[in-house]
């Protein structure tokens, strides 16, 4: 373990680089251009956009990471391993400052430069990118004294959907005009839910007494999955719906006729408002 | 050594049944039950909690309690409190001698106790494990085929309930009991008695949960969210007792941990020679004690709501459901460090051993667990981010736990100094020690994305996270602990493990755990919500596919069992001393360990991890001249 020992350990270490370095290569473009587009949860909104941006970068930043930790335990079970198969002591290296400085800086630079760009895309670039905000937003987009509301609400185990600028009335089904902001306004009548709408990037939780807003834009139309996010009982699994996004002409329309449909039940509704408080003590799951 | 004075009394085995044991303890546990659970009754008679139901909350509860305190006195714990107040000496010694019938009674020898945790919390494990299976059986179709949702989603509560339970302890009990006393020098723990009761108090929580199956089951996950599970059946009577009992249990195993090892240390124990197991005992054991304490809060609340009428946490009258997040988080989230730092600590004892060198920046790794401990009281929010609270603390929690993954990375350093031109063996436990980093590092890269708050509003609640946290916990802590089963059982046992089957499951573990939950991140990518009994068709392939590796995951567990009984039953070579020519006082006793670890109290002479120094001095001097004899 003297010169001639000591003399090897440069080359490892430029080795298990090249290695990473070639493999990070192949990895890195992969990743952007091949899966990135098919990264959940798509583009059809400007928060699902941004959702998935976040999900490129971080899938492209943590696989070259990952593959350095990886090519190094590989490269030392290869090269490191003891052929003697007796018990043969390595060199007593008690580990080195220089290393663990630079170990530290580095890992602590990442860590914040995400950090950063995190809250950055979070509040400036993507306005609570499609997560509840609770009844105050902190990161509004601009224009949202005119987002289009519609209220989201849960209970074992159903969503209906209340336009407050169209009446208030109740639908079973959700629909939002495309290249408008919307505020869903998010509540449960009885314990707490999840209102997910995967493709539009939302999710919001839907908590009874709350009024939890999250704001959405959608770039194109099409149809979307809502799921529910939070265990909820017997057929939490259930809650799921398939909702639509119109054009605003489409949306006019489809607000008439829903308007219609729902007419005979307008009567018996609660009169809107942001919070229903539960019937006291409903038995659950 | 005075404890020869002592007679080991030799009774008929019917005999050695009836007295201080865990068959009184039984006996009297459920006599307490019918007691209480009538007592309760009557103090709230015609009280039902939910109007029209025969359910009573009261009477449950006091059933509860009356049975624990039947199970604790048919235990014994009450003899040694009234034996002094009539006066008898203080004694310890009859608590550690008489043979295998010590290992169905209260004994206060940290071996035994230790063996006690390692047989108890494994057959949790594998009730745990069965469920699991039980579970992948009905996620095969994507509607309820096999189970009803509600008794599925009671199989998904009483897997996670059960698994995080029993692994809270799952290091710190078998193998912090045995070897941290054996790895400092000392004779014992510095609470003997306490230790017993800890252990005790764990099949008492896991019974008690499993008795949620009988009244109505716990279809709300382990987290039992405010108000779901305070408005659920009686199952959550089970559910909140057994909690407070394990909250109870971790927080007494953290504090006898933390004051055995900062003050029971042999001379020459410095802090800088402290093997680093115990150092993430150390870490682990700070976390037990400030954060269980939370659990038994919050569990208390639930109780009162539910029994008392309070209203904690219900909207409907004027409570908070945020309340109960916050509280359950900010124990829950130091809860997940309880199931990482023992790991750290394990892997990084077993990494020195077989690459025979010394680990690699040791500091740095003391400095990790610290860090990791610290900042693990200051990220709990990170699990309410889309609840629509404190949206304005989102960057704050971000930060916070994109942080914690800094000190998490010194232990990959370690790791990866010390595997620098080394010397490495694959043995079993190093090849488990291994695998625990792969998992590791696919387990914490993965929670980057749940802490960057645009990519959580996808992952949140989806099998994304489902995927994280068992490749943390399965693929971190129960790797390493099968690394310390395989490393240490031949001390702890007294015989060699066939190193063929131990191989078979290795592999098997770890391709198949892989297999199993690396797709689910797929899953969760692609829409799938957690706890959900039935799913969109269109994943029925990706799940058909874990299922089924679920399924191999299952059986190299039997494999391990059946490796374990032949050894232990049939084969039964006896291991030798120091089977790894390992440098750690714990090695350097005789097997099997005699009651009183040392004869004398051996003086440190240097570090555990000097492979490859040259002249270095024996770990420890066991017959110092000056240092008093044991027993006096
Ligand atoms: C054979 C290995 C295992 C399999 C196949 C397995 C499978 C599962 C499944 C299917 C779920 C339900 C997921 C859902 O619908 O949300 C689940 C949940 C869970 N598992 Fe496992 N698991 C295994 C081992 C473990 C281990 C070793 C632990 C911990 C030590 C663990 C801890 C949990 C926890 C905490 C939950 C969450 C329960 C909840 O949602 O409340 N699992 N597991
Ligand atoms: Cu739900
Ligand atoms: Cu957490």
């Amino acid at each position: 373990m003297t010169t001639a020992a000591s003399a090897q350990i440069p080359r490892h270490g430029i080795r298990i680089v090249l290695i990473w370095l070639v493999l990070t290569a192949i990895a890195a473009p992969l990743i952007v251009f091949v899966l990135g587009p098919h990264l959940p949860p798509g583009n059809m909104t400007s928060e699902a956009g941004s959702q998935r941006d976040a999900n490129v970068l971080l899938t492209a930043l943590l696989v070259p990471i990952a593959l350095l930790v990886v090519t190094f335990f590989v490269y030392s079970f290869v090269v490191f391993r003891n052929r003697t198969g007796g018990i043969v002591d390595g060199p007593p290296l008690f580990g080195d400052a220089g290393v663990q400085l630079l170990w530290i800086v580095l890992t602590g630079a990442i860590v914040l430069a995400l950090a950063v760009w995190g809250s950055y895309t979070l509040i400036v670039s993507s306005h609570g990118a499609g997560g509840g905000q609770g009844p105050s937003p902190v990161d509004q987009p601009k224009g949202h004294e005119h987002a289009l509301p519609v209220q989201v609400i849960a209970q074992q185990w159903e969503w209906t959907f209340r336009y407050p600028t169209y009446g208030g009335f109740e639908s079973r089904d959700l629909a939002i005009p495309d290249n408008t902001l919307v505020a869903f306004h998010v509540t449960s009548l009885d314990i707490t839910h999840s209102f997910w709408a995967y493709e539009l990037g939302v999710k919001a939780d839907a908590v009874p007494g709350v009024d939890d807003i999250a704001y959405v834009n959608a770039r194109h139309t099409g149809f979307f999955q809502i799921r529910c996010a939070e265990l909820c009982g017997l057929w939490h699994a259930h809650m799921a719906k398939k909702g639509r996004v119109l054009s605003l002409p489409a949306f006019q329309a489809w607000i008439k006729a829903a308007k219609q449909k729902n007419a005979v039940v307008q009567k018996y509704l609660a009169p809107y408002s942001d919070v229903y408080f539960p019937a006291p003590l409903r038995r659950a799951g | 050594m005075s404890a020869t004075a002592i007679p080991v009394v030799r009774r008929p085995v019917w005999r050695r049944l009836i007295g201080f044991n865990m068959l009184t303890g039984l006996v009297l546990g459920i006599a307490g039950w019918f007691l209480g659970a009538w007592v309760g009754g009557q103090i709230a008679v015609g009280h039902d909690y939910l109007l029209g139901t025969d359910q009573n909350d009261v009477g449950a509860f006091v059933g509860y309690l009356f049975a624990v305190i039947g199970w604790l006195v048919g235990l014994g714990f009450a003899n040694y409190p009234i034996g002094r107040l009539l006066g008898r000496p203080p004694t310890l010694r009859h608590h550690e001698l008489g043979g295998w019938t010590r290992y169905f009674r209260l004994c206060t020898d940290h071996k035994v106790v230790g063996i006690q945790y390692l047989f108890g919390v494994g057959i949790f494990f594998f009730i745990g494990g069965l469920n699991a299976m039980l579970m992948r059986t009905e996620l095969l179709r994507p509607i309820e085929k096999a189970w009803p949702s509600g008794q599925y989603l009671t199989l998904v509560g009483l897997h996670g309930t059960m698994m995080i339970m029993m692994t809270s302890a799952f290091i710190l009990g078998p193998f912090g009991n045995y070897f941290v006393p054996l790895m400092i020098g000392a004779r014992r723990m510095a609470f003997p008695r306490v230790e017993a009761l800890t252990f005790w108090l764990t099949p008492a929580a896991g019974l008690i949960l499993m008795s949620a199956i009988a009244f109505g089951g716990l279809p709300f996950g382990w987290t039992g969210y405010a108000p779901l599970a305070v408005e659920g059946r009686g199952g959550v009577d089970a559910y909140v007792t057994a909690f407070i009992l394990i909250a109870i249990s971790l927080t007494l195993v953290g504090l006898n941990l933390l004051v055995t090892i900062v003050t029971m240390r042999a001379p020459g124990m410095t802090w800088t020679r402290l093997p680093i197991f115990v150092w993430g005992v150390l870490a682990t054991s700070v976390l037990m004690a400030l954060a269980a304490p939370v659990l038994v809060a919050t569990m208390t609340m639930v109780l009162m709501d539910r029994a008392a009428n309070t209203s904690y946490f219900l909207a409907s009258a004027g409570g908070s459901p945020y309340l109960y997040e916050n509280l359950f988080w900010f124990f829950g989230h130091p809860e997940v460090y309880i199931l990482a730092l023992p790991g750290f600590g394990i892997v990084l004892e077993i990494l020195p051993v077989f690459t025979r060198k010394p680990l690699w920046g040791y500091r740095l790794a003391v400095a990790g667990m610290v860090g990791v401990m610290l900042l693990s009281f200051m990220v709990w929010q990170h699990h309410l981010f889309v609840s629509g609270m404190n949206a304005g603390l989102r960057p704050f929690y971000m930060l916070t736990t994109e942080l914690i993954s800094i000190p998490t990375g010194f232990i990959f350093l370690n790791a990866m100094g010390t595997l620098w031109r080394a010397q490495i063996r694959f043995t079993v436990p190093m090849l488990f020690a291994l695998a625990f980093f792969f998992n590791f590092l696919i387990g914490g890269l993965s929670g980057v994305f749940l802490s960057d708050v645009p990519s959580d509003v996808t992952t949140h609640g989806s099998y994304f996270v489902m995927a994280h946290f068992h490749y943390t916990i399965m693929g971190g802590l129960v790797f390493a602990f099968f690394g310390a089963v395989y490393y240490w059982l031949p001390k702890m046992l007294g015989v060699v493990l066939n190193e063929t089957l131990a191989k078979i499951h290795f592999w098997l573990m770890f391709v198949f755990f892989n297999l199993t939950f690396m797709p689910l991140f797929a899953a969760g990518f692609l829409g799938m919500p957690r706890r959900v009994s039935a799913y969109a068709p269109h994943l029925q392939v990706l799940n058909d596919f874990v299922s089924v590796s679920a399924f191999v995951l299952g059986f190299s567990m039997l494999v391990f069992l059946a490796n374990l009984v032949w050894s232990l039953v049939f084969a039964r070579i006896p291991a030798a001393e120091n089977p790894w020519a390992s440098r750690g006082l714990e090695w350097q006793v005789p097997t099997p360990v005699p009651v009183e670890n040392f004869e004398r109290i051996p003086v440190i002479r240097s570090g555990p991890y000097e492979y490859g120094v040259p002249n270095a001095p024996a770990v420890a001097d066991f017959t110092p001249a000056a240092l008093p004899a044991a027993g006096s």
